[in-house]
């Protein structure tokens, strides 16, 4: 019984590594993106955007396996680890999404209020910060939840590359009759996104006390 | 001399001209208020003069130095606008309060933040935030809303959250507050307590531009009114010659068109 619970715990150790440092890296690199396809130098625009339609219109399965295979394949440097391509992958992807929720947060937001700011003499880096930035935080808490707690179980997809994650680990016990593992790594996705709604929840009520 | 001396002042968006060649002046003290009907250039104009737009031709003079030509690159270079719109105030038609934070924090907000830039900021800046914190609630207080400080705007009525966007417009001690239509989207019976505060300032002479569709606040309240008409200056003089005697044909349609629709 222990080692079949050790296993499991060690598989969604591996999920929750790909989670975080998704976030990690996803959340920044979102916004660079963001700045790039509402960027008024058009070219730049234009190519970010053929970027986020390429990478949001393909299975994260397929680039899982782009970002894998492609260095050694065409470039004679195959990838050191499987690890380091899921993340890649992950984090390009969800990237792409975020930028999208950014950029929807940021442009719902009035012109009015830029306007107030640099009337007021503020720079355009004040108004960004002291202005604006809280009010698309509050904008896109909701539809970044949304995505957020998807991520948690997309991460059960590496293993297309032979990420040994928690369902892989699973899916080995059925081969000697036993289903009970496959069914509990449903619990350990359960538990973390219960934890992850809370916190989430949680920060959208502290942004409860303004309106936008 | 004049306060403010505006020449030449020429826009286009695009294919259609929205502000023709107008030249006007404002003296220390005194409140203008420009009239028309949408679309005749007024709001235009009064952007113009907050830098949220750029003249294609003129010059913008305040207190004799020249702040805007058009002519002139360095003018209108994002620098030297910063510092130069500080010389006016804008209230917006539809408030911009800023939601997150509360009617004392929208004031003092701006303030605080253009005080870093002053060199005895390291040295003095407790004294420096106190004197911002306590002229903001001095200014509240004389817009009556010295019981709201730590509301937030959404915690307000339009008429008050309209109330804090002139104070916070006062804070940054413009030499010219220019109202762009401050009434048009509160409910009538909210009109009343910001008209009594521009009608305040106007007694304790502020300079003030007001772009309105309030005739009879205008009137009353107005050194001088200037009527706009398809972006050009159709009349322009005395309250009581423009709305009271209007020489102009077009002047006397649009005030005929106005009194016609029930207004008073």
């Amino acid at each position: 019984m222990n080692i079949y619970i050790a296993s499991l715990f060690d598989g969604f150790w591996l999920n929750i590594k790909l989670f975080v440092l998704t976030l990690a890296m996803a959340i920044p690199l979102g916004l660079v993106i963001t700045f790039g396809s509402m960027s008024k130098f058009r070219p730049l625009k234009w190519l970010v955007r053929t970027f986020v339609w390429i990478i949001r219109g393909t299975p994260l399965m397929l680039q899982l396996f782009v970002v894998l295979y492609s260095p050694g394949l065409l470039f004679d440097t195959p990838m050191k680890s499987r690890m380091t391509a899921a993340i890649v992958a992950f984090v390009v992807n969800y990237a792409a999404y975020f930028s999208e929720i950014y950029r929807g947060g940021i442009e719902s937001i009035p012109k009015g209020q830029y306007e107030a700011g640099a009337v007021l003499g503020m720079t355009k880096s004040q108004v960004f910060f002291k202005v604006i930035l809280l009010q698309v935080i509050k904008r896109i808490v909701p539809p970044m939840s949304n995505e957020i707690i998807t991520l948690t179980k997309d991460t059960a997809l590496a293993r297309v590359i032979g990420i040994a994650e928690i369902i892989m680990c699973a899916e080995r016990f059925t081969k000697q009759g036993l289903i009970w593992p496959l069914f509990s790594t449903g619990l350990f996705f359960l538990v973390f996104n219960g934890v992850l709604t809370i916190v989430l929840g949680w920060l959208e009520r502290k942004l409860d006390y303004f309106r936008v | 001399m004049p306060i403010l001396e505006v020449k030449n002042i020429c826009k286009r968006f695009g294919d259609t001209e929205v502000i023709k060649d107008i030249s006007f002046s404002l003296e220390k003290g005194e409140t203008l208020s420009i009239i028309g009907s949408s679309g005749s250039g007024k709001t235009t104009l009064l952007r113009c003069l907050n830098f949220l737009e750029t003249p294609d031709a003129g010059t913008i003079t305040v207190n004799g130095e020249v702040i805007f030509d058009a002519a002139d690159p360095v003018s209108r270079s994002e620098k030297g606008i910063r510092e130069k719109r500080l010389h006016f105030g804008l209230v917006f038609q539809s408030f911009n309060l800023f939601p997150q934070y509360t009617a004392l924090q929208n004031v003092t907000l701006a303030g605080l933040l253009l005080a870093k830039e002053r060199p005895d900021y390291k040295a003095k800046k407790n004294e420096i935030q106190e004197e911002i914190i306590r002229n903001a609630k001095a200014i509240l207080n004389s817009v009556g809303l010295s019981s709201k400080l730590d509301y937030y705007p959404h915690q307000l009525s339009g008429g008050q959250q309209q109330r804090v966007a002139i104070a916070r417009a006062l804070a940054m001690n413009p030499d010219i507050l220019c109202f762009d239509e401050p009434t048009s989207a509160l409910d009538p019976e909210l009109t009343g307590e910001v008209l009594r505060v521009i009608r305040e300032l106007a007694e304790r002479k502020t300079t003030m531009i007001i772009v309105t569709h309030e005739m009879s606040f205008a009137r009353q309240v107005s050194d001088n009114v200037l009527f706009m008409d398809d972006g050009v200056i159709v009349e322009y003089g005395p309250p009581e010659q423009v709305i009271g005697n209007p020489r102009e044909e077009r002047t006397k349609r649009f005030l005929e068109r106005y009194f016609e629709n029930g207004n008073v």
